[in-house]
């Protein structure tokens, strides 16, 4: 098992570290020029020069990915004398748009979208799981048939529409005050705050995935039903309660784990769509303004990064729970 | 022969299907005692599977239509596995008949460690903690002769062999001492080396247990070692029951006669080929009427008034405890196992 953990986190640590150059090569050589974009109109050569040099633009993308990499460990300073400026590390650029160091920016986003994404999470777990066993449970009943309606409104339905409609729903019930709306309350000082500020949000996206979740459950509990294993179970006298958590459960719901692990890892990045309708200030309205208002590339750059490296990340939990769960995998 | 243990009178299974009542078993009465051991043959399909399912309560009872009774002779008064309530059934299960499967590949939970899955079915009928399931269930592996059985306890099902999975499950059926072993084709899956192996241990447990066993298998060759009767099945219907010399040596239906004849032989004249029986067996959906074995029997043409096609025989007792389904008359089909070679 050690020996198998640290073959996975050598793999992890050398595919982030390809991605990030990739990343970076192509950010290189995007037909956009970071240096022309930190001045208005009124700019000239010379000034547009000065700040390439200032950021560290006027030498080769190597060079340039080296003193990345060193930023991120050690931090990182911009120019010299008066207009010099000072990233600690990790340090991951400069929003000129901004005047912030983008570290400063993620820091104020990733709670937003860590606390959508988490609470999220579970609900739609909870909601999928549970909906789906039920449905292989009453197999062909009222409530199979009333789950299969749920997860054809939820998949049909695009967050941009559910989002809207619910948030439409909450301000009618006066459910939500809008003066609230998109402030970040801290999960420590004020946990009902947080919940109530996040709970619209969590249930537009919990309706978004659950139903694949239901639909997913639903099949994977009834073929595990099916197996010679669970006849067993039976035969040796367990009850149906015993049988469906202890042995059809664990079966059927260790797949769920992948793509619920990616599912995860891929909102972390950012939900565009749901932070926007509720104007939340998480990393994915900050990409989606560094990519269609500010042309903020060390934000873009960043957020990118991100983004891969959660998805690699939690593919690696995910093996290890898997390799935790499934004895047979633990071998291979 | 001593008091039966299981009776099982007049049982049918049937699934509605859109095509039709599948009559996957049909009228199906035997019984076997303690200490006894019941083999029961036929091909695939012929419904062998689906009447010890039946008594062991494990058909889905939305999906089955069941009728009949399996009545188990317990030391506190007979109970009806049919009729009885399910969670009476239930918690019969495990601790007065127990069964094993055909494939211990799949037949085992493939998440948990095996002494889990042992200690699971002993602590359902014995107080204890798991530890001492646990200890019981190296005890059980030690009993059916699993080398190293305190380490392997603790192992999962893919690191055992297929005969030693075979093993496992024995263990796990009889870890809280039933009266009633239903083995499902126990060596199907298995290597021919290890399927003795198996059959070996099958008779020793009983032995030790004083078991009532029901075996269910296709393979002849499994039957002559182990069984003390045999009940030949036939498209759901029991045609030919009888002591296991009986069946070997007095086959007396033509079914019967065409299995043995399809056994290779030792002893078997050089050159000679196999008799195969030709045809199919009928769709359980739409049974012709008479005999089901009509269509694929060469004698049925020597009886008189083609009655093999109109009236199914009745399960005559021929001789003394020999019992079959079929119109021929003894003399017809003493003629019948010489002329195929049958008879030694």
């Amino acid at each position: 098992m050690l020996k198998y953990l640290i073959r996975r986190l050598a793999a992890t640590a050398l595919v982030i570290t390809l991605v990030s150059m990739s990343v970076f090569v192509i950010f290189a050589y995007l037909p956009m020029d970071p240096a022309r974009l930190t001045c208005g109109k009124a700019c000239t050569p010379n000034i547009i020069e000065a700040n390439r040099h200032r950021l560290g633009l006027d030498v080769p993308v190597q060079v340039q990915y080296g003193r990345f990499v060193k930023g991120l460990v050690v931090g990182r300073h911009y120019g010299e004398g008066v207009a010099s400026f000072e990233c600690p590390a990790p340090a991951f650029g400069y929003s000129f748009n901004k005047h912030a160091c983008v570290s400063t920016l993620i820091a104020d986003a990733f709670p937003v979208t860590f606390s959508l994404a988490i609470g999220a999470f579970i609900l739609w777990l909870l909601l999928g799981v549970s909906l789906g066993v039920i449905a292989a449970k009453r197999q062909g009943k009222w409530q199979d048939k009333a789950s299969t309606a749920f997860v054809l409104v939820g998949i049909s339905l695009p967050t941009f529409i559910s989002g809207i409609l619910i948030l439409l729903l909450a301000l009618k019930f006066k459910l939500f005050d809008p003066i609230e709306m998109g402030r970040w309350v801290s999960p420590f000082t004020d946990p009902i705050g947080w919940a109530r500020n996040f709970i619209f949000p969590w249930i537009t996206l919990a309706l978004a995935f659950a139903a694949t979740y239901t639909r997913f459950t639903r099949s994977n509990v009834l073929e595990t039903a099916s197996e010679d294993y669970i006849r067993t179970a039976r035969a040796k006298g367990l009850s149906e309660k015993v049988i469906l958590r202890k042995h059809t459960l664990r079966a059927a719901l260790a797949p769920i784990i992948t793509i619920a692990g990616l599912d995860f890892a891929g909102l972390l990045g950012g939900a565009i769509i749901t932070e926007n309708i509720f104007n939340l200030p998480g990393l994915g309205r900050l990409s989606i303004r560094a990519v269609l208002v500010d042309y903020d590339l060390p934000v873009i750059l960043t957020t990118t990064l991100l983004a891969a490296v959660f998805v690699v990340v939690m593919n690696l939990v995910v093996d290890i729970l898997y390799a935790y769960i499934d004895p047979r995998v633990r071998v291979a | 022969m001593s008091q039966p243990f299981l009776e099982v009178k007049n049982l049918t299974v049937s699934f509605p299907t859109e095509d039709g009542l599948v009559r996957a078993s049909n009228d199906i009465s035997f019984t076997v005692a303690r200490g006894e051991t019941l083999a029961v043959v036929g091909e695939s399909g012929s419904g062998k599977s689906v009447t010890s399912l039946a008594v062991m309560g494990l058909h889905d009872r939305r999906s089955a239509q069941i009728s009949g009774q399996a009545i188990l002779h317990l030391e506190n008064g007979p109970i009806d596995t049919i009729s009885a309530p399910v969670d009476v059934v239930r918690k019969l299960r495990g601790k007065s008949m127990a069964m094993i499967f055909q494939d211990p590949m799949s037949a085992l939970h493939p998440y948990y460690t095996i002494g889990d899955q042992i200690s699971e079915a002993w602590r359902l009928y014995n107080d204890g903690d798991k530890k001492a399931g646990i200890k019981r269930a190296t005890e059980m592996l030690d009993l059916v002769g699993i080398p190293g059985a305190a380490k392997r306890v603790l192992e999962y099902p893919h690191q055992f062999s297929g005969g030693m999975r075979q093993r496992v499950m024995i263990a796990m059926a009889l870890v809280n001492n039933p009266s009633l072993l239903i083995a499902d084709e126990p060596t199907t899956a298995l290597d021919v080396t290890v399927q003795s192996q198996i059959l070996e241990l099958l008779k020793n447990m009983q032995k030790e247990f004083n078991m009532a066993v029901i075996l269910i298998t296709h393979d002849l060759g499994v039957v002559a070692e182990v069984a003390d009767r045999v009940s030949v099945m036939y498209a759901g219907k029991i045609v030919e029951q009888a002591g296991i010399d009986d069946i070997y040596y007095q086959p007396d239906h033509p079914y019967t006669i065409g299995l043995l004849n399809s056994i290779p032989r030792v002893d078997q004249l050089e050159g000679r080929r196999l008799i195969a029986i030709p045809g199919q067996p009928p769709s359980l959906i739409s049974l012709p009427a008479g005999c089901s074995f009509r269509s694929r029997c060469s004698f049925a043409s020597q009886v008189p008034n083609n009655l093999c096609a109109s009236a199914v025989p009745d399960l005559d007792e021929k001789i003394g405890g020999h019992f079959s389904r079929c119109h021929l008359t003894e003399e017809q089909l003493k003629k019948a196992r010489v002329s195929t070679g049958a008879q030694l």
